[in-house]
């Protein structure tokens, strides 16, 4: 187990490496040009090159990458080009925010795809299971932002039910907190509930083949017993790798959601860097997504083996 | 199944329909864009900022006064040339690299399979984000790194069905005989892959429709073209104003997108359909009974009180036409306390349908259509499943032919002994595990504790088939049900068992269906047997008589077939294989 464990994460850790070098390589590799776009148009060459220069734009890509390595090791990620702020601590201030709402939908999404899942398989064919069809499609198909597009002019701006937009911390009014997420939440769970309902249908649907179910029926165990404690059990392993998979897109949903929404979140963060070209915080949010990958898949292939004896001996 | 043919059977499909009319009126009109909406669609003027419909504004005009039908219109070149771009990157890496891996496999499957595992854990939106601070606004660039990124999808698809493929007979064939490997990839595999990858491009068109329309939403895009993307965005920024710019914009990237997927899954659909074998209709329900052989009772015999009384029951199943399919034919039989009935046939004789409709668990599709299930005084063919779930466990029990299958793999032994239990006798945890461990030592199982503890996949064939006798005997039922109960095990093991059923039945004094295809079995444990074949009971009575001279040429074809030391599964007398046993 522990050295299962230590393997995930050595494979986690090569994989950090690789994503940031190649991140790295990208985004330094513009030298000059990056200073040029920083200072606009109309700066002399001379303040491009001093640009360069105290930014350490002029070195080789290679030892600028090793530099940033040896300080992010320390967990020194750098400062942002424009404002002076700490990568790190920025990173560290939004990242709860994002986290909150990807937890939220991902949450939301789970008790509703096994709802409607189950539903759906158990009526296959029937009505229900046509409902739930049509609307995992709709679901799957509709881009997130014209969902929560969609939610902000129904629900914040027409019905007033919401503000349309504003972030509330929860340690200032947690009642207001739980209203400015609700509907970012939502709109981020709508794809997630479609995605996960979908495979939760055909595991349920795959597992209630399986003979040990008519063998524990034949035990006098009730459908919904069979369904609820066996079969979802069963089922579990598929739908839970495709929460993760949800889990992570998520967070890229997040980004387009919270500047939807005006929530200081990661996203928000990464747009703003992107369209500076803050090239310290792009990289930040980068490893924060890569790392954040690890973790997933790591947690994941733990539950997996919790959910399924087999792969706990392998 | 060819293209054309698939694209035809799209066309009954009222769905797909409206799908491939909306895209292609959206590519029409975005193809002549130039001719319904002449002019420059960037051109603007101060005073129509944020103009309502009206003339020359059919839609009403944005914030920078530019008409926004005309640049609806225009956008569409952009918003679907972009996605073009991804899905040409995306099959060219994807499908080249699939092919290549799962063709040749070796290193290149090792580092392709790895690299596609790493591609596809980051948010595409992610690294869209960084490559767009890296390389500036460039809408052509992204959408083509954005194919990068969802090339993995492709390159799994037709990884997998290569290795499928690969080994099949007909490409050795390819390969004996000398065709190139070349040859054998365009002419061999490609037909088999091209078909998902369509399917695929379409989920990927739509996917990239949305995250271009994400990124020019956010203001990454490139803000000097015309896009459907940038349009929203303009009216998001203008949503108090003027609420109806958003609405546009919004209608036909969802509605592009809707029809995307819709179309991937019509087509999905109508290859799955063709991909099944398609079934055959259900036989002609015989008007002229056959005649049974009857042997009469041995009149010496003791014979107990009566359990089970099925009468002219008959089992269908229901047809995608509408039809029913019957697979049991007015069989009629009769267990009594303290007797073994055998039930002996081939696969496909209708011997487990008959065993599965007394317990009322008839696979999915299965009904029983006629006839009486008599059990302690009421008729189980119309017992409710409330009255079915009290009758199972605790009257009626079961033992399943394959051991592994019929245990849930993800609970331990003792745990899915022990819950029935506790259900059905209202035992406690600790009464239903004591039991539970006496039960485990019953059926012979040399050390209790540790199977108690062990999962299904740590004990042997031999192991799982105790224990599954175990819990059908946990709650004393007074019917046994076993459906080939020493089929899958080993020779040496089949015997214990049986011996441990023997023991088990006069010790409960159960009556017992047991299903079998084996006439030593009958001979060992049956005091009376019933053949089937076709669904049908052939011939009857107590085994003695039987086996001293059978009547119908079926069951003398059984005999034959021990005779000559023949598997009796194989196909004695010809039968129609249905629904199996």
């Amino acid at each position: 187990m522990l050295s299962f464990v230590l393997r995930r994460l050595l494979s986690g850790a090569a994989m950090l490496v690789v994503i940031t070098t190649i991140a790295f390589l990208m985004l330094y590799a513009g030298g000059g040009d990056i200073a040029r776009r920083i200072l606009g148009q109309q700066a002399t060459q001379e303040q491009v090159l001093q640009k360069a220069h105290d930014l350490g734009l002029d070195q080789p890509v290679l030892t600028q990458y090793l530099n940033w390595l040896s300080n992010a090791v320390s967990g020194n990620f750098g400062q942002s080009w424009f404002n002076g702020q700490d990568v790190a601590a920025a990173m560290a201030s939004r990242f709860p925010v994002t986290l909150s709402l990807v937890l939220g939908a991902t949450i939301l999404s789970a008790i509703f795809a096994v709802v409607l899942g189950v539903l759906a398989a158990t009526r296959r064919g029937g009505w229900a299971d046509r409902i739930v069809q049509v609307l995992s499609l709709l679901g799957f198909a509709i881009p997130g932002f014209l969902v929560a597009l969609g939610l902000v002019i129904v629900f914040a701006i027409n019905l007033g039910w919401f503000k349309p937009t504003g972030y509330t911390t929860p340690d200032e009014d947690f009642g207001a907190w739980l209203s400015s997420i609700t509907l970012p939440v939502i709109a981020l769970a709508i794809g997630g509930i479609a995605s996960v309902t979908q495979q939760i249908r055909g595991s349920v649907i795959d597992a209630l083949r399986q003979d040990y179910v008519r063998t524990l029926r034949s035990r006098g165990l009730s459908q919904n017993r069979v369904i609820f404690k066996h079969v979802l059990r069963n089922a579990g392993g598929p739908a839970l790798a495709v929460l993760a998979v949800q889990f992570i897109g998520m967070f890229g949903g997040a980004v387009i959601v919270e500047q939807i929404f005006a929530i200081p979140g990661l996203g928000q963060v990464g747009v703003q860097a992107t369209t500076q070209g803050d090239i310290p915080l792009v990289m930040g949010l980068v490893l924060v997504t890569a790392t954040l990958v690890v973790v997933v898949n790591l947690a994941i292939d733990l539950l997996q083996g919790w959910l399924n004896p087999r792969v706990r001996l392998s | 199944m060819s293209e054309s043919n698939l694209f035809r059977r799209m066309l009954r499909n009222p769905l797909a329909v409206a799908a491939m009319v909306w895209l292609g009126l959206l590519i029409l009109s975005s193809a002549f864009a130039g001719v319904l909406a002449p002019g420059d669609p960037n051109a603007g003027s101060v005073q129509n900022v944020l103009a309502p419909p009206g003339p020359g504004f059919p839609l009403g005009a944005d914030s920078a006064g530019r008409d926004i039908l005309g640049r609806l219109l225009h956008a569409g070149q952009f918003s679907l040339a972009a996605p073009v771009v991804t899905l040409t990157v995306a099959v060219l890496i994807g499908v080249t690299g699939g092919l290549i891996a799962g063709y040749f496999g070796g290193w290149f499957d090792t580092v392709s399979s790895w690299v596609a595992g790493v591609v596809m854990a980051m948010p595409g939106i992610i690294v869209l984000l960084a490559a767009r601070a890296a390389i500036g606004p460039s809408m052509w660039l992204s959408m083509a790194i954005f194919g990068v990124l969802i090339a993995p999808g492709f390159f799994r698809l037709v990884y997998a069905a290569v290795t499928a493929v690969r080994n099949e007979l007909y490409v050795d064939a390819a390969r004996v005989s000398g065709l190139s490997d070349t040859r054998i990839i365009s002419r061999h595999i490609l037909t088999v892959v091209r078909a998902p990858v369509i399917i695929q491009a379409a989920m990927v068109f739509g996917i990239a429709i949305a995250i271009q329309a994400g990124l020019e939403f956010l203001g990454l895009g490139d803000m000097t073209l015309p896009t459907w993307g940038g349009i929203l965005n303009d009216g998001f920024a203008n949503l108090y104003t003027a609420p109806m710019l958003m609405l546009w914009p919004s209608l036909i990237i969802g509605l592009t997108c809707i029809a995307l997927t819709v179309l991937g899954n019509a087509m999905r659909d109508e290859l799955e359909r063709a991909g099944g074998v398609p079934k055959k209709k259900g036989q002609a329900v015989d008007i002229v009974r056959e005649h049974i052989f009857a042997h009469p009772e041995d009149p010496a015999a003791q014979l107990g009180e009566e359990l089970l009384r099925v009468s002219d029951l008959r089992v269908g199943y229901d047809q995608r036409d509408g039809s029913v399919k019957q697979v049991v034919n007015d069989v009629s039989l009769t267990v009594r306390r303290g007797e073994v009935h055998g039930l002996i046939g081939e696969s496909g004789s209708g011997k487990t349908q008959t065993a599965f409709a007394v317990m009322r668990l008839l696979p999915e599709g299965g009904r029983i259509v006629g006839g009486r299930v008599d059990f302690e005084g009421r008729d189980l063919a119309l017992a409710s499943e409330a009255e079915m779930v009290k009758i199972r466990g605790r009257k009626i029990a079961y033992i399943p032919q394959e051991p592994m299958s019929n245990l849930d793999p993800s609970f331990t032994i003792g745990t899915q002994l022990v819950e029935p239990m506790k259900i059905k006798l209202g035992l406690s945890s600790a009464d239903a595990k004591k039991r539970a461990l006496e039960l485990l030592a019953r059926v012979g199982i040399p050390n209790p504790e540790r199977t108690f503890k062990a999962y299904p996949h740590e004990v042997s064939g031999g192991m799982a088939q105790r224990v599954l006798i175990a819990g059908a005997i946990s709650c004393k039922p007074d019917l046994l049900i076993a459906d080939e109960p020493t089929t899958a095990l080993d020779v040496t093991v089949q015997a214990e068992v049986l011996d441990l059923m023997r023991e088990l039945q006069k010790e409960l004094n159960m009556g017992v269906i047991l299903v079998t295809h084996n006439f030593g079995v009958v001979a060992d444990l049956c005091d009376r047997v019933s053949v089937m074949r076709d669904g049908r009971i052939v011939e009857t009575g107590p085994v003695r008589p039987i086996f001293a001279g059978p009547q119908h040429e079926y069951t003398q074809s059984l005999f034959d077939a021990i005779l000559e030391d023949a598997p009796a599964r194989g196909e004695l007398v010809t039968t129609q294989k249905g629904a199996g046993a």
